[in-house]
């Protein structure tokens, strides 16, 4: 399956290569730089590029590529997966997946890669799992090592790997027993130019941060558990239950994890939680052009709207801005030509508006385009779909444990057209 | 070099500080391209492999690297290298495990930035028996990746290995496999194949696994070993664990794809433990399934037309007694047999189908394309929405997801019509998702949506990014094609865009308007003037050839221009393009040929200047094309179709998709994202014509479930039932049970199969939780009672299908109907219901199955009510009957089905047959309790309930052995319970079989679903060792199947149990004349008709089993499987039976309906289409055994 991975920086230097089979010479990746020329911008690189007697599919994470080399046909998908699953291994580890960290800790970074991969194919991917092979690194252990010469491979082998719940590892102990549950909601929408909204949807994740000693077997139910229309689960989540009782039934990992990620109907109609009245215009003649923007809350269920960012890619003629925000500060990128209001907390008595006037480039013809708004904002304390936890129970344990839920709804992808 | 290589690379001492920066410094200095590594390459090339072993013989004779340092420092020229290395091979022969590790680690370091460290694999190697794990570890990797090169000195390393293959520590075997395997020298091959072999039948599961990984190692390495590997292939293929599953079908595809035979035994275990393998394995699994069901199994959309009218029924419907009007069809559609689906298939689909919940977007998209690719048209309709939510992902995923989703929507674009708004772009998407979001819509316009889709492109065209601004204009080009409606609308808008100051868009509009123009180029003379005015302004190439050809074209039509605009093309002639130029001598040549007197001059000039081009074609086109048009002598006949050559009518260009026939090759392959073939494709075979043999697949159980059972009655002494006939019914329904019969039973087996793997999912099979021992003792007991009744999994199944149903169900108020009803009312009635079932379940095709086949088989119903008076039979039921052997039989082969699995463990434990003295006792208790319950009911209905009395059946609720010597058992004693009307009578059996007395023996902390109550019996105070004890609670089950859960508790231990009913017994009876019967079935009728998906009558056909073939047995079987009352009845070929649910009282009518032969109908009429269809299933049961 896999043959070889190379982890390439954005300056093109290969810093890392690793091999689960016979060697494969790094000049496999000049097809791949080839193919990054052309494309320009990391993100349009295709992911599945054909290299003469191999393919290299590659991901694009925290400014790194991670090349693969297959030889034969494997559903792209798989490898794409595995290669999101090494990034998340890494930014488990050492808190973040950047070529530094990954430098300063090859070692622990070559073990994994050899732990995750047999021969090209998955072996142990599970979180759980890796830790109890392989310790991650932290400045106590490090000194310890060094003073005392152990290591941070695991003595004892892991038992997950050998029982029937991969997840979780054995003999877990905690003091404080506790079970956190964030349920985090994203709204991706777009409104058009009248601020009618074209689409909208909720895509939330429930994330689990769990503590708890032993084996505990959870059940967490939902008020309204029909307002999941799609869900995907971690491997723990008991499917039958959920199918017949929609309740979620599991025996957790240890530490934090993603329960479940879920799409809200869209029959449900989307509560957007703020308005956008904008006029960008540019005028034919004088170079320059107006922008008036006001945002205001809209359908918040009471809550603050906190956090409120306005991004806009603003067209390449445009040299400059001058402004003045009613509410918090802006900046305007003249090289990325991207102009951000940061605007904080929206409140209801006065309504932050940004207006002025943009420089454009002399000479040039009134831009066509039109640039659109993408809005960044964080509600707290509240579901937007209404979704609620209902409560949360453990089996198998005899100890109480500490049980808290959070909610919190953020934007996503939420672009308003101009 | 950055500061963590200098970090890594931090020496000891001062002195070395000095040196390695020195290395470096020379090693900067050299040739970028010529990297250690390469030079050592060469260095191998060079050399013929005879002379390489040599030099290396006499490199490692002296068993040191010394001897070595010099030839390499000749040869390579890295002279700097040895003087490097040399303070990491001290440190490797140093005595101290932290010296050691920092070598390793900054040697690994090396490998890890690609630097070659070959030239230390002696002093490496030397560590590999090292007792430190991590040193260990590290050398490992050190010696996977150069073995190869290093062949000899590896060698030294296999003793450790073989060592280590021997080690009591699974982990430590599974270990020296993976390494010893993963060592790519040619000698140690038989090696490898020996430790393989051995490994394939180790205890551990997880050594398995990794003996299944080291068999593509073996084969890569050496092809000609593949027989034996196959064999130790399809041995571990027939592995029951989860954890070997995924790892042996990768290495099935790698080595023997072809071997398709081998699947066959395994089939249906795979399908089964598919939920709980791991996320790759999944992949690899669905991969080869769906490979598979294409060889073994018919097209399920090979009759189409016969699908539209009667999907369901070809489906799921019996083979020989179809209606007539189906008989019809079919024989009109070419005389084709009805397309039945095997049930192998079904399971496939069905086990599959929860993987669209997976978070792991390959097995998503993995059972996608099985679906896609294997199930009716009807059911693909349920992989849209996972797909969709993909989507969200990485934008990697959107990639690929988005070309498979192109794919489909050109074959089944319904599919993704719901979800049109999602392939919506954002200014923020990447310009290749961009793309691809647009060819999805492209695809999914049709007239109903085009204008929205339009609506958007329009935005999509003021976008920033122009590469995406000209795809669209492609796309709007190609829905003009495609919906005539709209094809005015688009030629406008494009003509808009011919204004836009951007080049790139008026190019691509006008590339795109040529096309639109040749379909009718009549009606659009004034956009074919206007585009003339563009030759002007307009610079790219492509536009303005495309402008020529278009005004050449139609010159007829644009008489007055085109003259005029080959006069200003002949003025910049020189200066074209070459496309450019092609254009305008065609341009010329059209004109000269219809309008010879304005352009004859013209001509001569473009063709003059054309003869001395510097290009070839342009040259070569205008001799020809003057050889055609210009009449000369020599010309000859040719050019007296210049006018028709050059005038001829051209067929529009067809727009399409470039997903278009993709799908021939297997969706989420990499050959489908590449659009060719990637080495290594397995071609996705066709359908075959007639389907193999299914017999192939059943998994003989014959012998051993004989020997076991054998093993079991020398075991428990001799009880009754071993008699020699029960035991072969009972091996021939073990046997015969799954999978064969095609038509009644095709729900049953294959969804008890499903549920076992669910209970597998929840807990883990009995005997991977037993190696481990790491499962949590509730785990265990609970796992136990679930294996051990398997009624109460097919049961935890309808209950999902109930909820599912439920929920689609809109209650519709109950209608009276004052109607007297006749015979041939009811008659007329259900041909209604039949009618209506048919075309509702065309409608809800994309409908979960499970509702589909319940009105296929309603649709299969056929009333009949004939009216004859039967008074004897009920004479006959009044004499209760002695114990029925099969049911008890069926009870013990559950039983030896656990004990089976345990065998599996090696640690089979005689358990001797726990019911065997207790069923007298509780037999004549119940029987008490029965005849209470007659004072309490009417006498009428006094002979009819009591006759289930002699059958009634107890469960286990806790097994001797785990419960330490406390059995209990329970039974539904159908008794009404007296605190509680709406409460069933459980009745519970203690016995105590330890030598102590148990104490306080009471209920605690029920755990119930929403609803449900318990009435908790009173706690019993003692129990003395070898007595029996029955006390009654009473359960509310809110008419539902959900177990109840609850724990027992003693003075010293609690368990965990849980009661479940069958359908049956939820039950109470209700007496009513054959008149009030009538009366509620149309009531319930009507009901179902009032309201669209209602469906309150569920009939079955059915072959009545031996036994119960006249009325007398028919009653019995029917009471003995639901607590219901014999209603008393005209015709002796009709049985009618009325109860009503015990905690809502929602009425249950049953009739069974006998014809010639042993052929009977069964219908259920009740409000609660989960309860009736439960009930089905087990009257069916009942009946047929």
């Amino acid at each position: 399956m896999i043959h070889s991975l190379f982890l390439i920086n954005s300056s093109s230097d290969i810093f890392l290569e690793k091999h689960w089979k016979s060697v494969i010479s790094r000049s496999v990746c000049d097809y791949f730089f080839e193919v990054q020329e052309k494309a320009g911008e990391a993100e349009n690189v295709p992911p599945v590029i054909h290299a003469g007697h191999h393919y290299l599919i590659n991901i694009y994470r925290e400014k790194i590529f991670f090349v693969s080399v297959i030889q034969s046909e494997v559903p792209p998908l798989f490898v794409i997966e595995f290669l999101h699953h090494v990034a998340e291994t890494f930014q488990d580890y050492f808190g973040e997946c950047s070529e530094s960290a990954i430098k300063d800790n090859v070692v622990i970074v070559y073990e994994l890669l050899e732990e995750m991969l047999d021969n090209g194919f998955p072996l142990a991917t599970e979180s759980n799992i890796l830790k109890e092979l392989i310790k991650p690194p932290n400045i106590l252990r490090s000194v310890v090592n060094s003073i005392t010469g152990s290591c941070n491979v695991g003595e004892t082998l892991p038992t997950g790997q050998l029982s029937t719940i991969p997840w979780r590892r054995a003999g877990v102990k905690y003091t404080n027993n506790e079970a956190y549950f964030d349920v985090v909601e994203e709204i991706d929408a777009i409104l058009d130019k009248t601020g009618s909204v074209v689409f909208a949807e909720i895509q939330g994740v429930i994330d689990a941060c769990v503590n708890l000693t032993g084996m505990p077997d959870l059940t967490l139910s939902f008020m309204n558990p029909r307002l999941l229309d799609d869900v995907s689960f971690h491997p723990c989540v008991r499917f039958k239950r959920w199918e017949s009782e929609r309740v979620l039934s599991f025996i957790p990992p240890d530490g934090n994890f993603r329960l479940l990620s879920y799409h809200v109907s869209a029959q449900n109609l989307v509560a957007i939680p703020i308005y956008v009245k904008q006029n960008i215009s540019f005028f034919e003649t004088g170079s320059s052009g107006r922008l008036d923007i006001t945002v205001g809350p809209k359908q918040t269920m009471g809550k603050t709207v906190e956090a409120v960012f306005v991004t806009i890619n603003m067209p390449k003629v445009v040299l400059s801005a001058n402004l003045t925000a009613t509410q918090g500060n802006y900046t305007y990128n003249p090289v990325t030509k991207t102009l951000v209001w940061d605007i904080g907390k929206l409140s209801q008595q006065k309504l932050p508006n940004l207006k002025g006037s943009l420089t454009l480039q002399c000479g040039a013809p009134k831009p066509e385009e039109s640039p659109s708004l993408n809005i960044d904002l964080k509600i707290q304390q509240l579901a937007i779909s209404g979704l609620k936890v209902n409560r949360l129970d453990m089996y198998g344990e005899k100890y109480k444990p500490f049980k808290g839920v959070k909610y919190v709804s953020k934007a996503g992808k939420f672009q308003v057209r101009t | 070099m950055t500061p963590m290589q200098k970090l890594l690379q931090l020496p000891v001492n001062a002195v070395n500080i000095v040196k390695t920066v020195q290395a470096q410094a020379q090693e900067e200095a050299r040739s970028p391209v010529l990297t250690p590594d390469s030079i050592q390459q060469n260095w191998y090339s060079a050399v013929q492999p005879e002379e390489l072993r040599n030099l290396k013989v006499a490199g490692t004779g002296g068993g040191d690297s010394e001897e070595r340092a010099p030839l390499e420092e000749g040869v390579t020229s890295a002279q700097t290298q040895p003087l490097r290395h040399d303070d990491l091979k001290e440190m490797l022969d140093s005595n101290k495990d932290s010296l050691k590790l920092e070598a390793m680690k900054r040697i690994v370091a090396m490998i890890a930035r690609g630097k070659n460290a070959s030239d230390l694999f002696p002093a490496v190697v030397k560590n590999v028996a090292c007792k430190n794990i991590e040193v260990k570890k590290l050398v490992y990797v050190y010696l996977v990746r150069y073995a190869e090169e290093q062949q000899d000195l590896a060698l030294l390393s296999i003793s450790t290995f073989q060592r280590g293959l021997k080690d009591p520590n699974q982990l430590i075997r599974a270990s020296a496999l993976r390494v010893l395997s993963s060592i790519r020298v040619t000698i140690i091959v038989p090696i490898m194949m020996l430790a393989i072999k051995e490994a394939a039948s180790d205890m551990s599961p997880y050594v398995r696994k990794t003996a299944a990984h080291a068999i593509p190692k073996l084969y890569s390495l050496d092809p000609e070993q593949k027989d034996q590997l196959i064999e130790v292939i399809e041995k571990l293929l027939a592995d029951k664990t989860t954890l070997v599953a995924g790892s042996v079908v990768m290495a099935f595809e790698e080595v023997c794809p072809e071997r398709i035979d081998l699947i066959h035994k395994n089939y249906r275990k795979l399908c089964n433990l598919l939920i709980d393998v791991e996320e790759w394995g999944q992949v690899v699994i669905i991969n080869m399934l769906t490979r598979y069901a294409r060889t073994q199994f018919l097209n399920p959309n090979v009759n189409e037309s016969l699908l539209e009218e009667s999907g369901e029924k070809a489906f799921y419907g019996s083979d020989d007694e179809e209606g007539k009007e189906e008989k019809a069809e079919a024989a009109a559609l070419a005389k084709r047999k009805p397309y039945v689906m095997d049930p192998d298939h079904r399971l496939l689909l069905r086990n599959t189908k929860p993987l669209l919940q997976s978070r792991n977007a390959a097995v998503v998209m993995a059972v996608a394309q099985l679906y896609f690719h294997l199930a009716p048209k009807a059911e693909v309709g349920v992989i849209a929405k996972a797909l969709v939510r993909l989507m969200r992902s990485h934008s990697e995923v959107q990639y690929v997801v988005l070309q498979n989703v192109a794919t489909m929507t050109i074959k089944r674009r319904g599919m993704f019509e719901p979800y049109l708004k999602s392939f919506y772009i954002r200014s923020t998407d990447p310009t290749q998702i961009k793309i691809l979001k647009l060819e999805v819509l492209t695809n999914l316009a049709n007239e109903t949506n085009i204008s929205t889709i339009l609506r958007e492109f329009q935005t999509y065209i003021k976008s920033m990014d122009k590469d995406f601004v000209a795809a669209t204009i492609q796309a709007i080009g190609r829905c003009a094609t495609n919906i005539g409606e709209v094809r005015d609308t688009c030629l406008n808008g494009l003509v808009q865009l011919l204004s836009n100051r951007d080049e790139l868009v008026v190019a691509e509009s006008v590339v795109v308007i040529k096309k639109l123009l040749q379909m009718q180029p009549e009606q659009h003379s004034d956009i074919i003037k206007h585009m003339a005015k563009l030759t002007d302004n307009i610079q790219v190439p492509m536009a303005r050839a495309s402008i020529l050809w278009l005004i050449g074209e139609y010159c007829e039509h644009v008489p007055k221009i085109a003259p005029d605009v080959l006069r200003k093309m002949a003025k910049t002639f020189t200066n074209e393009e070459d496309i450019v130029k092609l254009q305008i001598i065609n341009l010329a040549a059209k004109l000269y040929l219809t309008n010879s007197k304005q352009t004859k001059l013209l001509t001569q000039y473009v063709l003059n200047l054309a003869k001395y081009d510097q290009n070839y074609d342009i040259r070569d086109r205008a001799r020809f094309i003057r050889q055609l048009i210009v009449p000369t002598d020599k010309s000859g006949a040719l050019s007296k179709y210049a006018k028709k050559l050059f005038l001829a009518l051209k067929p529009a260009p067809v727009l399409e998709s470039p997903f278009k026939d993709r799908d021939h090759f297997q969706l989420g392959s990499l050959s489908h994202l590449l659009n060719a073939k990637a080495g290594g494709y397995q071609e996705l075979p066709d359908w075959p014509e007639t389907a193999p043999d299914p017999s192939v697949r059943n998994v003989e159980v014959k012998d051993s479930v004989i020997r076991l059972l054998e093993r079991v009655t020398t075991l428990t002494s001799v009880p009754e039932w071993t008699k020699c006939s029960s035991r072969e019914k009972r091996k021939e329904k073990k046997v015969e049970k799954p999978f064969y019969s095609d038509s009644e039973e095709e729900s049953g087996p294959t969804e008890s199969a499903d549920s076992e793997s669910d209970s597998a999912s929840g807990s883990g099979s009995g005997s991977e939780s037993e190696e481990s021992g790491s499962g949590s003792e509730s785990e265990e007991s609970r796992e136990e009672s679930e294996s051990e009744q398997e009624d109460k999994e097919d049961e935890e199944d309808k209950r999902k299908k109930k909820k599912k149903t439920d929920r689609g169900k809109v209650k519709a108020p109950a209608v009276e109907s004052p109607e007297s009803e006749e015979s041939s009312g009811a008659e007329e009635k259900n041909r209604a219901q039949k009618v209506k079932g048919r075309r509702s379940g065309s409608e809800s095709e994309s409908e979960e199955e499970e509702e589909s086949e319940s009105e296929s088989s309603r649709s299969e119903s056929e009333s009949e009510s004939e009216s004859e008076s039967d008074t004897d039979a009920k004479k006959k039921k009044k004499a209760p009957v002695t114990k029925p052997p099969p049911k008890q039989a069926k009870k013990e082969s559950k039983k030896e089905k656990k004990e089976m699995s345990l065998l599996d463990l090696d640690d089979f434990e005689p358990t001797p047959s726990p019911q065997v003295t207790p069923v007298n006792n509780f037999l004549s208790s119940s029987l008490v309790t029965d005849l209470e319950g007659l004072s309490l009911t009417d006498t009428v209905m006094a002979p009819t309930t009591i006759a289930p009395s002699g059958s009634v059946k107890t469960y286990e609720l806790l097994h001797r052995i785990t419960g330490e010597g406390l059995g209990v058992e329970y039974c539904f004693s159908r008794q009404p319970f007296s605190p509680d009307a709406h409460m069933v009578a459980v009745q519970i059996m203690f016995t105590n079989n330890t030598n102590a007395e148990t104490k306080n023996l009471h209920v605690e902390d029920p755990k119930l679903q929403s609803g449900m109550r318990i009435k908790e019996f009173p706690e019993i105070e003692l129990l003395p060792p070898g007595e029996m004890v029955t006390v009654v609670m009473g359960i509310d089950f809110c008419d539902s199947t959900q177990a109840a859960n609850f724990q027992l508790c003693t003075h010293i231990r609690k368990f965990f149990v849980s009661i479940q009913p069958p359908v049956g017994e939820l039950m109470m009876p209700v007496f009513m004349t054959e008149n009030e019967f009538k009366k509620e079935q149309e009531k319930l009728l009507q009901l179902s008709l009032g309201q669209l998906m209602g469906m309150n009558e569920i009939s079955e056909k059915l072959t009545l089993g031996e036994k119960c073939q006249n009325e007398h047995g028919i009653v019995q079987r029917v009471t003995s499987a639901a607590n219901v009352s014999r209603v008393p009845c005209g015709s002796d070929k009709e049985c009618r039976f009325a109860g009503k649910t015990v905690s809502s009282g929602i009425l249950v009518l049953v009739t069974v309906a006998t014809k010639e032969e042993r052929a009977a109908q069964l219908t259920v009429n009740c409000e609660k289409m989960v309860i009736g269809t439960m009930l089905v299933k087990d009257i069916l049961q009942a009946l047929t055994q």
